[in-house]
């Protein structure tokens, strides 16, 4: 979504709630707080020029510390980033929201992150955010029913995130 | 008063209490293309609720492409959806190029569209012997697969496997068509342009199929959009989208020039000197049957497009060009793209730190979307018209899974 003003608008709109944005990259983005998501996303459903009346997906990106060897040409610290991919059916326009939360709520290991869930705004980002949950290990405040979804319910661990550990044993199932 | 209720034909057993029961249908069903577990909760032959289960062929797709450069992934593509593994390797193909910002050769850009809609034909083939099955009637299967056979005959020649291709591939395809395949592809087609009516005769205006399709499991345009729906079941609803035509430019720019027409209800029928079968009074627009419809016309369309990709292809003199290096580095960002597979849009997204090796891949399946929508469509239908509707989104579970 590359039209003019658009940004401009979400900023007058929800003050605050953008963090930053690159609008010339390959799939423009915009960063978003992540306090302030589910407005945004409302916004843009209900309230903006461009109707975004669809999601197509939502990635979590676990950017963990860099391999050593290439640590000293690494752009990034360490933390989780949530990516939703939204279209808008009427316009045929895509926009990008990137989220950044913490690889671990408060830096403590095993405590899930969290951030508002937009099932709420649209009903099929029910799948996809327990998708994320299951794979990537991030907590939806808000979600209806969030339940692993590819993984079996007493699975351990969140498998895409890049200090995943595979089990030794599985109900007897030896891994590895 | 008794006299009058025992008269009543839709109170059958009025002093006969119901039950709520849970019903396990799956994960081994045959009506459920895979292993899919469906639990509803009945009342009678009446169902309440429709939960599916999924994940039973998670194979870790996206974690191991985060161990593997992008051109070795191609064969794991194969494996989401393997009814139209061509489709797969062009999306996942397309997107490692818009984030190299590649462009292949004229000529391979022709056989791409060439072999990307003949993949089609044969997935919407399967999409629609199988719904025969999953509605109990087996010969549409046959017929289907006969020509699916055809189709698969002259994939093996052109790449050697049958099923998981690994043709299309980063940068281009990695051979060229053999001497004669072209001839042997344009027999294939003017074979199989009579035989779409034979399918017309057994499926689509078949009274007993009409009956169990029309106006069930009716889907509206906006629950559609909602839920992320994409190809047949989309435009079934009678939204016009298809990113062959409304997609990025570095996949509309491969259909530069060819003229097609997205198949859904209000543009009426593409190809036009086309016979199709009228659309029985019943059947409502969002409806199974519709959703069924869009893929037969699809067939139609993909076959014209397959005989102009035959035409410029055999014009194109230029060289195809070679696949990326095995090892090739991608520039660091991110990319996203979908593309119209025969299921739907599949988007893949790539995230790179300027190595070899990706840092992220994801499988946006079309499926997986289409899928979620079951227990808003089921809510309160009958027990044998789950199949018809769970059919009619025509999903794989290679793909939903991954």
């Amino acid at each position: 979504m590359r039209g003019p003003g658009f940004l401009e608008q979400l900023e007058a709109a929800l003050p605050g709630a953008v963090s930053g944005s690159r609008l010339d990259a390959l799939d423009p983005w915009i960063e978003i707080e992540p306090s302030r998501l589910v407005d945004v996303c409302r916004w843009l459903r209900e309230k903006s020029q461009v109707r975004f009346d669809s999601i197509e997906c939502i990635t979590a990106v676990d950017w963990f510390e860099p391999d050593p060897k290439k640590a000293a040409k690494a752009t990034w610290q360490p933390h989780t980033e949530l990516v939703y991919h939204l279209w808008s059916t009427a316009s045929r326009v895509s926009i990008v929201l990137k989220v950044k939360l913490p690889r671990w709520k408060g830096d403590v290991p095993g405590q899930l992150p969290e951030v508002g869930s937009v099932a709420g705004v649209w009903r099929g980002a029910n799948w996809h955010e327990r998708e994320v949950y299951d794979l990537s290990g991030v907590w939806f405040t808000g979600h209806p029913d969030l339940r692993r979804i590819l993984c079996p319910e007493d699975w351990e661990g969140h498998p895409l995130r890049k200090d995943y550990e595979q089990p030794l044993e599985y109900h007897g199932i030896r891994g590895r | 008063m008794a006299q009058l209720i025992d008269d009543d034909p839709r109170i059958i057993e009025f002093d006969v209490r119901t039950d709520e029961m849970l019903v396990n249908m799956g994960p081994q069903h045959p009506s459920t293309h895979g292993v899919l577990r469906l639990v509803l909760r009945t009342d009678g032959e009446i169902v309440s609720e429709v939960e599916p289960h999924i994940g039973y062929l998670h194979r870790c797709a996206e974690k191991i492409g985060e161990n593997l450069t992008a051109r070795q992934w191609i064969p794991y593509t194969d494996r989401m959806d393997y009814l139209a593994a061509m489709n797969m390797n062009l999306g996942w193909s397309l997107a490692v190029e818009k984030l190299m910002h590649y462009q292949v050769s004229e000529r391979a850009r022709h056989l791409r569209v060439l072999i990307a809609e003949m993949g089609r034909i044969a997935s919407h083939l399967v999409g629609m012997g199988a719904y025969g099955l999953d509605l109990g009637t087996f010969s549409p299967f046959l017929y289907a697969f006969r020509e699916r056979e055809k189709i698969l005959d002259l994939f093996e020649e052109a790449c050697g496997a049958r099923l998981t291709y690994s043709y299309i591939t980063v940068g281009g395809l990695t051979a060229d068509l053999p001497p004669g395949w072209l001839r042997k592809c344009e027999e294939f087609l003017d074979q199989f342009e009579p035989v779409i009516k034979e399918y017309h005769a057994l499926l689509t205006t078949n009274a007993i199929f009409v009956k169990r399709t029309a106006a069930i499991g009716v889907m509206s345009p906006e629950l559609a959009i909602e839920y992320g729906c994409s190809g047949p079941v989309l435009r079934g609803s009678g939204v016009d989208q298809d990113m062959r035509r409304d997609g990025e430019s570095i996949y509309t720019a491969m259909y530069d020039g060819y003229a097609f027409e997205v198949a859904v209800m209000k543009n009426g029928h593409y190809p036009r000197d086309h016979q199709y079968p009228p659309v029985p009074s019943d059947a409502v627009i969002g409806d199974c049957w519709h959703r069924f419809f869009v893929r037969m016309l699809e067939v139609v369309q993909s076959m014209d497009l397959v005989r102009q990709a035959i035409d410029r292809y055999a014009a194109c003199k230029g060289p195809l060009g070679e696949p990326v290096k095995l090892t090739e580095k991608i520039p660091a960002g991110d990319a996203y793209l979908e593309t119209e597979c025969p299921k739907g849009q599949m988007g893949f997204y790539l995230i790179s730190d300027g190595s070899a090796i990706p840092w992220r891949v994801r499988a946006r399946s079309s499926s997986f979307s289409n899928l979620a929508v079951t227990h808003e469509l089921c809510r309160g239908c009958l027990i044998a018209d789950v199949p018809a509707i769970v059919g009619s989104l025509d999903i794989v579970m290679g793909e939903i899974d991954r």
